[in-house]
């Protein structure tokens, strides 16, 4: 089953590499609680790092599902990085800030 | 020697990006972190490169480096910030999130290394990928995509149709004392609104 991994690299390379994407990802939400943007490009790290993790499953099983399977992870990150964008412009206008404290507008 | 060439290279393009990542969430300097993600965007396309998953590595260069990251960088620059008040709270929060990040990597390393030691009984390959000598790795994944894939692919371009129209009417402002043209009231005008024939005596004007 096993195919295509080169030399002493094996699959746990791989997913020590993309836990550790992940875990930068997580760290970045909470060291830049203020900062929308940063928060935005840490999100985009952890969904690379579920990429990695998809696709060297996909070469571990040797199953084509994984890579497929990543391709509509890129899709709907890439959606999901235009309508966040859009709104941090609305917003923007809006209030003159992105600061995360002040979006207080809907509290009840 | 391929085998350890190969190993330098993961370790090479492994070591980039996770600086690069350490780097986007740690600059001062926002511009500076979506030039740092696009270098681990790239450097994770020659990690998927090695693997053999050649599309997916092409596909991410051209949609998170060609879209996705230069979309970030026109919003960061667009947007005048004062960012430097943002990173206000980056050292009282570094402890915690240093602590909570240690706890998930661990969670997530003892899943994966017990995962691999104690392996389950899986499931056979449903789209076994065929050899590579025979059939390029974009064929491959066409040859599925196409075939067994064919509506969630086609659902995943209606989503992307619904988040173009989404950035485009949340985006969109129509501002009160701009001019623009508008053909339907150009189209409408008759002869008699638009032209009005006067008589000028000799001499005189108007």
């Amino acid at each position: 089953m096993e195919q295509h991994f080169f030399g002493s690299i094996g699959i746990m390379h791989y997913l020590v590499l993309s836990s550790l994407l992940f875990t930068l990802g997580i760290c970045g939400i909470f060291l830049n609680r203020k900062n929308v943007i940063t928060i935005l490009m840490s999100i985009e790290l952890i969904l690379l790092s579920v990429n990695i993790n998809f696709v060297a499953f996909s070469v571990k099983l040797g199953d084509l599902t994984g890579q497929i399977f990543a391709m509509f992870v890129l899709t709907v990150a890439a959606a999901e990085a235009a309508i966040g964008l859009a709104i941090l412009v609305i917003y923007f206008r809006n209030r003159g800030t992105i600061a995360v404290e002040d979006v207080n507008m809907m509290k009840g | 020697m391929a085998a350890i060439l190969t190993t330098l290279i993961f370790y090479l393009f492994s070591a980039v990006t996770l600086f690069s990542a350490v780097m986007v969430i740690s600059s001062k300097n926002p511009v500076h972190s979506v030039f740092f993600l696009i270098l681990a965007f790239f450097n994770s396309a020659g990690l998927f490169i090695l693997l053999g998953a050649e599309f997916i590595a092409m596909i991410l260069v051209i949609v998170y480096v060609g879209a996705v990251a230069v979309l970030f960088l026109f919003v960061v620059m667009m947007l005048d910030i004062d960012f430097s008040e943002m990173r206000a709270g980056f050292l009282r929060y570094l402890p915690m999130g240093l602590s909570l990040a240690a706890i998930v990597f661990f969670e997530l390393f003892f899943v994966f290394y017990l995962s691999l030691t104690h392996p389950t009984a899986l499931a056979p390959a449903q789209q076994a990928i065929p050899d590579s000598a025979h059939i390029s790795n974009t064929q491959a994944i066409g040859n599925v995509l196409y075939t067994y894939y064919l509506y969630p692919f086609q659902l995943s371009g209606v989503i992307l149709l619904i988040a173009m129209i989404g950035a485009i009417t949340l985006t969109l402002r129509a501002r009160p004392n701009v001019r623009k043209q508008n053909i339907a009231h150009q189209l409408a005008r008759t002869k008699a609104q638009g032209v009005e024939i006067v008589k000028v005596e000799t001499g005189r004007g108007i």
